[in-house]
């Protein structure tokens, strides 16, 4: 007479447990998008009285190249896409040999894991006002010590070469700890059977180390694509965009017409449109993986 | 402050606590009333009690600003003395990053949180009043008996929306030229006579060219490359907008030649190319550059600076007319979800003490927008701070319009691009009004001008 009782319950169990993390998935992802969704059909201040609907008039401007905001939001999703194109190959394949490495035993093993983690402990402010002065054009430590004359802040294509480095440098420990938590859960037998078959190290790696880190490995991947496509930070900090508006990001350009200039209709529009370009881009990646098993 | 006049004015307040209470009770009897009628819709009658006194039972202001630089401990000071002269009114005061506190304000003046007063850059203004985030204070100026004579008539204006004042002027913070008095001699420049006109300015760059030294390193960033463009563009006579901000005028001929003025010190050789953010005043901390055409708040960073021989001036005439950009530190009171009248008068007798006593504030690197102030022998005193609010009659600010401020990262590009040698400064500022003009008509809709 017990069981009916126990597994009433039991339905309702994995609700219970899902419940604290549902209800703030709710409360600030799923409302919010929705919500984000009604305010790009309007004009919205949310302080002004009158917010008219315009339909889908803020996402027309979008692609009218008379419309103001036409320029200055593609010019900034092709940075974030620059951005995003040269930064993510970096940070998805030099993680990988750092974690090869600091998974070998050596003497100060710990110490080196330390130090690679270490950048990513500091805040943006701190390394984006640190690489901006040391990588100032004229004033600069790094042109000084190697007798260079390299503008790497105010031109391109240095300035992006300026923010991959200091992001790849920054992000690196971040991602190669992550792989090394991967590489630890491949089973220590497959690596001794690959040898016993008479396997070289690059075939034990080509065979065992790449199919067992597949899981980790699309995660760093679609991890770092959003991360680095909601670049903003080291952009407003080291170039204010300069030169010209050139490595100015999408997320830069939103908050300034979102929060500085109060357009949330418009802001959200390109939000959505930004949004729409990293699904097609998750999918995509999704795919690949995929298609390799 | 010396402790007597801190007493005379204790007693002084004193007399005027009773006096105030007075005419308190005599207008409150005769139903309100008094004072220029504000635009946007008053909740109450206007409170007229005696502006230096507050006689009410005990309140607390919150008081909001963005004061995060040196300037933070001057009104932290002022504050505390003002709460320690004023036992009924207590002032608590919460700083900010600029940026986070424009976006804070207004969602927690939304939510009912807002603070009762706070400080606002004077081109925040008109947009904070269309938004309805800051109260019309006509009738506190009326009842301080403010009016135009007393600041003077560009900072006075600037603070108004609509034909209603919304704001009170604390400081004014314009652009001065800093020079290097070290490297202005090794070039064989007499650092007690630095270059005021356009003539003997590039002359001086000549010299120092010939020394090896670029004098002028021209910023492409909007701290202060910007701040400079817009200064020689009011001294070759142009405007940033026209008189309703309907239209952007930096384009014009006045624009581009003032834009020129600065590419041409990077093709002339006489700064380097590609100035970093900051790399301007390191320069001349460095002894780098001869001069830097910076803020006031530049004082103190140069004061930090041990064994620095520097001097300050106003800016040296380029143009037709002498201009310099500033900016202005503005009083505001923040809407509430219900009106504290009692509240309001503490924040009266607040602003009306903190104006008075601006002098303090005059030594963390401002000009005091108070002209009876400016005009003391004390603040003629502060020599550097005299020597670039002498410009007080050539300062510009730009139409009291909501919404204006959006212009200027349109206007920052076309200054980083023209001096990054991207483009040419007229095709710069062209695109620019283009853009402008545009964000400009967007505005008048959605702000109803």
């Amino acid at each position: 007479m017990t069981a009916p009782p126990v597994r009433r319950r039991g339905r309702l169990t994995p609700l219970f447990f899902l419940s604290p993390y549902l209800l703030l998935f709710c409360l600030f992802v799923a409302v919010p998008a929705v919500y984000g969704l009604y305010i790009s059909l309007h004009e919205w201040d949310y302080l002004l009285p009158g917010k008219p609907f315009v339909g889908l008039d803020n996402y027309a401007a979008l692609f009218d190249p008379d419309s103001p905001v036409h320029d200055n939001f593609w010019t900034s999703m092709k940075a974030t896409g620059v951005f995003t194109l040269g930064s993510v190959p970096p940070l998805v394949v030099l993680p990988l040999g750092v974690a090869m490495i600091l998974n070998r035993r050596f003497p100060g093993r710990t110490f080196f894991r330390a130090v690679f983690f270490l950048p990513f402990v500091l805040g943006v402010a701190v390394i984006g006002v640190m690489w901006r002065i040391l990588l100032d054009p004229n004033l600069g430590f790094v042109n000084h010590l190697f007798g260079l004359d390299i503008p790497w802040t105010t031109d391109l294509p240095w300035a992006w070469v300026s923010l991959i480095g200091i992001t790849v440098w920054w992000t690196l420990g971040f991602n190669a700890v992550i792989y090394l938590a991967g590489l630890q859960d491949i089973p220590r037998e497959l690596y001794d059977a690959a040898s016993v078959d008479g396997a070289g190290a690059w075939q034990r790696f080509v065979h065992v180390t790449l199919p067992g880190l597949r899981p980790v490995a699309v995660f760093v991947t679609t991890v770092t694509i959003l991360a680095s496509a909601n670049m903003f930070g080291q952009a407003l900090l080291v170039t204010q965009g300069a030169p010209g508006i050139e490595t100015r990001t999408a997320i830069m350009y939103i908050a300034q017409e979102g929060l500085v200039d109060y357009r949330m209709g418009s802001a959200a529009a390109m939000s959505y449109v930004l949004t729409l370009a990293l699904i097609v881009v998750s999918v995509i990646n999704f795919r690949i993986f995929r298609s390799r098993s | 402050m010396t402790e007597t006049s801190t007493h005379t004015l204790t007693r002084r307040g004193l007399l005027g606590l009773g006096a105030g209470a007075g005419t308190a009770l005599l207008l409150a009897a005769c139903g309100g009333g008094g004072g220029p009628a504000g635009p946007a819709a008053r909740q109450s009658g206007p409170a007229s009690a005696a502006p230096t006194a507050y006689t009410g039972p005990n309140v607390t202001l919150s008081f909001w600003n963005g004061f995060t630089g040196g300037d933070g401990p001057y009104m932290k000071k002022l504050v505390d003395q003002f709460n320690g002269e004023h036992p009924n009114i207590k002032v608590t005061m919460n700083v900010y990053q600029w940026a986070d506190y424009y976006a804070k304000v207004p969602a927690a003046v939304t939510a009912g949180q807002g603070p009762d007063l706070g400080i606002m850059h004077v081109d925040s203004v008109a947009t904070n009043a269309a938004r309805q985030i800051v109260l019309p204070l006509d009738d506190l100026a009326a009842s301080l008996q403010l009016a135009e004579a007393d600041f003077s008539p560009p900072v006075w204006q600037a603070g108004t929306y609509k034909g209603g004042r919304y704001a009170i002027p604390l400081d004014v913070h314009p652009l001065g030229m800093f020079y290097n008095k070290t490297v202005m001699r090794e070039a064989g420049l007499d650092p007690e006579k630095p270059p005021q006109t356009a003539g003997d300015y590039l002359a001086a760059l000549e010299e120092l060219k010939k020394a090896g030294v670029q004098g002028h390193w021209a910023t492409p960033f909007p701290f202060t490359g910007t701040f400079q463009f817009t200064s020689l563009l009011y001294q070759h006579g142009g405007t940033l907008f026209n008189d309703d901000a309907s239209t952007a005028m930096f384009g014009g001929d006045a624009g581009v030649q003032a834009l020129t003025w600065l590419v041409d010190l990077v093709k002339k050789g006489y700064s380097p190319k590609n100035v970093g953010q900051d790399a301007d005043v390191i320069a001349l901390k460095n002894g780098k550059a001869a001069f830097n055409w910076n803020g006031i708040w530049t004082i103190n960073t140069l004061n930090e600076v041990e064994g620095l021989e520097w001097g300050v001036a106003p800016l040296p005439q380029i143009g037709s007319q002498p201009a310099a950009w500033a900016g202005s530190h503005q009083f505001v009171v923040f809407k509430q979800r219900s009106q504290d009248d009692d509240k309001l008068t503490a924040a009266k007798v607040f602003i009306n003490w903190i104006s008075r006593h601006s002098l303090e504030w005059a030594k963390g690197g401002q000009v005091p927008a108070r002209k009876a102030i400016r005009e003391s022998a004390e603040f003629q005193a502060l020599k550097e701070q005299a020597t670039i609010g002498s410009q007080i009659d050539h300062l510009f600010f730009p139409p009291p319009v909501a919404g204006v401020a959006d212009v200027s990262p349109l206007i920052d590009t076309a200054v980083n691009s023209a001096i990054l040698l991207k483009k040419e400064p007229a095709a710069a500022l062209s695109d620019a009004v283009t853009k402008a003009d545009k964000l400009l008509e967007q505005n008048r809709k959605k702000y109803g001008g």
